[in-house]
């Protein structure tokens, strides 16, 4: 039983933290340009931005 | 849309930048990103831009001194076309697949702990162990039923009061039902609680639902990449002689418009000077284009073809010959809303099927001397094992995997029902001008020209974008010419283009006589002077592409509002039933005659004067060269030249529904396993979820056959 109290919340956190990591993405628009964003790693960037 | 963090990164405090949106549907690769963007960025003015790739968009951050003019200026200079988007009707914001995506994200992480704790139920925890573990379980569901289920219960609660039934009646009664049985044998201490099937099917659910609204989605940005001008309007010479450019919106009657070549009219006028053809073909279907001199009446939605006029309004906004044909529109548009998906139609049958048996289940164990909570029990595991989970996934899994493999062929079916409807279609209606045609002027013939005068005619073309330099150039190119070295290239608006090739003059000029408003030019190369012929050739496949509906039992006319000489050419040559100088209004009446006689018309039209009838007809396809107004009125979108994709799509269309009406089967058959199982009292939890995601995959499974369908 001892076990238990350690391992639910771990697991219940880790879920709770990969939900927030995903509403994270969508509300900074992570998925707005997928295309692009594969695209951009390719820029090469001459002068420093 | 945008991403918010570099915009406005290097704007300074003192003016607040304006953002503005640019489509440039020439991006290719990620060197097109960096160049547009480090471009922009050197415009003086501009803080920031950003280019969305996937929506082939840019969105500019810009001092409000700048206008959206020379910030489209700018980008063609960097060697991109591009269109200012504004007040398009088509991109509503995605809000809703946003929020649907959210409550399966919150579905899916309560699923995934529940399972891991329900896991340990049946593998054998009992006493205070499982007590707890409901608990917790109850703990977790509750909340993330609450949230992830509101897309279903509004949609139930709303087809409720409407005294409907839809797919969400059923699926919320079940959700709602099993929740509060598991809620009360938590607290009594029960063995058997069902938050895990609970949760399970409201994911299996939001994940169909999600999938139909990224297809919508994707194909709506798809089609509104396409849109030519969101935000028509036109130069206006002012009191004191300068010219502005004005949004049609705000062009007074009585104002002088300057229209170059090229451009469409913003609003009903008469030519004040100049002289110059236009084409009347998206407003009438005409395909011939129509000499006007001053004095002449002119139609807003027409293109000047050759010259520069000025014209004075007479007639803007409501008045309009466009906007006659805007309110036909919108009368036409009515009565399609009454078409009821087939997913709603099975609800129909299947959510009272479904309660009656649950009632039976009830009432009849409780005839057999059961107690109330083990009848209870019994008819919400009967709600449970039926809910339509598996339903509910056969028709979007088969129409999005439909519609992708369409969008690789150039096809973009803008929602589920449009595929339904395509595939019930029975009689095809085509317009002629832009849609058997291609609406763009082509070469006659250029086999009296030799290699060099080929040469020196793509040179001259390729350094205007008139629309008949475009069609020279793409002729040429297909008849494989090199453009020669030319120097000293000009263009003068209403005459054509002058350059100098090595010593000779050369050049490309409309022919002094214009007969009959046919489109010619001349070709100068120092004394020698040669004449080609334009016409609006056929698109390829036309005449397989009849055959192949006619091959599907759908049979094709045509509906122009062009000459009868002129349609009846075409018409012969495919051999096929016409009607021509069909105005708008006598379109629609066409359809609805077809209509009242039993048929489903396909109608596949591009012009403002098609918008109507698109909207009339029980389905309707335009090409990507249709005019914005058809191209919104459509249900399909097809980017090629070629005709093809029309039966292409019809037949995709049928293969989707066949793969859907076997989900149904399946669906079904897996009912009437399971359903005498729940009727019997041997569903438990476990298997409750092992049935429900087993027949979920079987169904998601079948659908995917459907990714090669369009090869």
């Amino acid at each position: 039983m001892s076990g238990l109290a350690l391992l639910i919340p771990l697991a219940l956190g880790m879920g709770l933290a990969g939900l927030a990591a995903f509403f994270w993405a969508m509300r900074t628009g992570q998925f707005e340009d997928p295309e692009g964003s594969a695209r951009r790693i390719l820029i090469e960037d001459e002068e420093d931005d | 849309m945008t991403h918010p963090a570099p915009l406005g990164r290097d704007g300074d405090a003192a003016t607040p930048c304006i953002d503005s949106r640019y489509t440039v549907p020439g991006m290719r690769c990620a060197g097109c990103i960096g160049k547009i963007e480090r471009g922009l960025a050197d415009v003086p003015g501009v803080a920031a831009a950003r280019v969305n790739f996937s929506a082939k968009r840019v969105a500019v951050s810009h001092d409000p001194g700048l206008s959206e003019t020379d910030i489209l200026r700018a980008i063609e200079r960097l060697g991109f076309e591009a269109q200012l988007t504004a007040g398009n009707p088509l991109a509503e914001d995605r809000g809703e697949t946003r929020n649907l995506l959210r409550a399966l994200a919150v579905a899916g992480f309560g699923m995934m702990n529940i399972m891991l704790l329900s896991v340990s139920v049946w593998s054998g925890a009992a006493g205070v162990t499982r007590d707890l573990f409901h608990w917790l379980s109850a703990l977790i569901a509750i909340p993330v039923i609450a949230y992830a289920g509101r897309p279903f219960f509004t949609s139930a609660a709303m087809a409720l009061r409407h005294r409907r039934t839809n797919m969400d009646v059923p699926i919320s009664i079940g959700v709602l039902l099993a929740t509060g049985l598991s809620l009360y044998e938590t607290v009594t201490g029960g063995p058997h609680a069902y938050f895990d099937g609970a949760v399970m099917l409201l994911f299996f659910l939001l994940a169909g639902r999600v999938l139909d609204g990224m297809m919508r989605d994707r194909a709506r940005d798809g089609i509104s990449a396409l849109l030519k001008r969101s935000a028509p309007g036109a130069m206006i010479v002012r009191a004191d002689g300068s010219t502005r450019w004005t949004d049609a919106r705000a062009i007074e009657p009585d104002a002088i418009m300057l229209v170059a070549a090229g451009e469409s009219l913003a609003a009903d006028g008469v030519i004040e000077s100049g002289a110059s053809s236009f084409d009347l073909s998206m407003l009438t279907g005409e395909s011939d284009p129509q000499t006007k001199s001053p004095g002449d009446p002119v139609l807003a939605g027409t293109v000047n073809l050759s010259g520069p006029v000025t014209v004075r309004v007479t007639r803007t906004g409501d008045d309009t010959s466009i906007a006659d044909i805007a309110r036909l529109m919108d009368e036409a548009g009515q009565h399609r809303s009454t078409y009821v998906r087939i997913a709603d139609r099975a609800a129909r049958l299947y959510a009272p099927a479904v309660h009656t048996l649950a009632l039976a289940a009830l009432v009849g164990w409780l005839l057999a001397g059961a107690g109330l909570h083990q009848a209870l029990l019994i008819a919400v595991a009967v709600l449970i094992i039926t809910c339509p989970c598996a339903l509910g996934l056969a028709v979007p899994a088969a129409q999005v995997v439909a519609s992708g493999a369409l969008i690789k062929r150039g096809v973009l079916i803008k929602d589920g029902s449009a595929l339904e409807r395509l595939a019930e279609a029975d009689h095809a209606l085509f317009d002629k001008t832009g849609t058997l045609t291609l609406g763009e002027p082509r070469p006659v013939s250029l086999d009296h020209l030799s290699t060099s005068e080929r040469s020196v005619a793509l040179a001259l073309a390729q350094a205007s974008r008139h629309p008949i330099s475009k069609g020279m150039r793409t002729g040429l190119d297909s008849a494989g010419a090199a453009p020669a070295r030319l120097t000293d290239v000009s263009e003068t608006p209403g005459e054509g283009m002058a350059g100098r090739w090595g010593g000779i003059a050369v050049a490309l000029t409309r022919p002094e006589h214009a007969d009959g408003g046919s489109l010619a030019v001349k070709l100068v190369i120092g004394d020698n002077v040669r004449r080609i012929d334009f016409t609006d050739p056929l698109r390829p496949a036309v005449r397989d592409t009849f055959d192949r509906l006619a091959r599907l039992g759908i049979s094709s006319a045509i509906l122009s509002g062009d000459r009868t000489a002129a349609v009846g050419e075409v018409a012969h040559a495919l051999d096929t039933p016409f009607q021509a100088e069909a105005r708008p209004a006598d379109k629609v009446a066409a359809i609805a005659g077809l209509a009242d006689r039993g048929y489903k018309v396909l109608m596949v039209g591009d012009g403002l004067n098609d918008g109507p009838a698109l909207a009339a007809a029980y389905v309707s396809m335009a090409p990507g060269s249709a005019s914005d107004v058809g191209q919104q009125a459509a249900d399909a979108v097809f980017t090629s030249t070629s005709l093809m994709p029309v039966a292409l799509t019809v037949k995709v269309a049928r293969r989707t529904m066949r793969i859907v009406r076997q989900n149904f089967a399946l669906a079904i058959g897996y009912n009437i396993v399971a359903v005498p199982l729940a009727l019997a009292g041997l569903v438990t939890p476990l298997i409750a979820a092992i049935a429900m995601s087993g027949s979920s995959l079987i169904v998601v499974g079948n659908a995917l056959r459907l990714s090669r369908a369009a090869k």
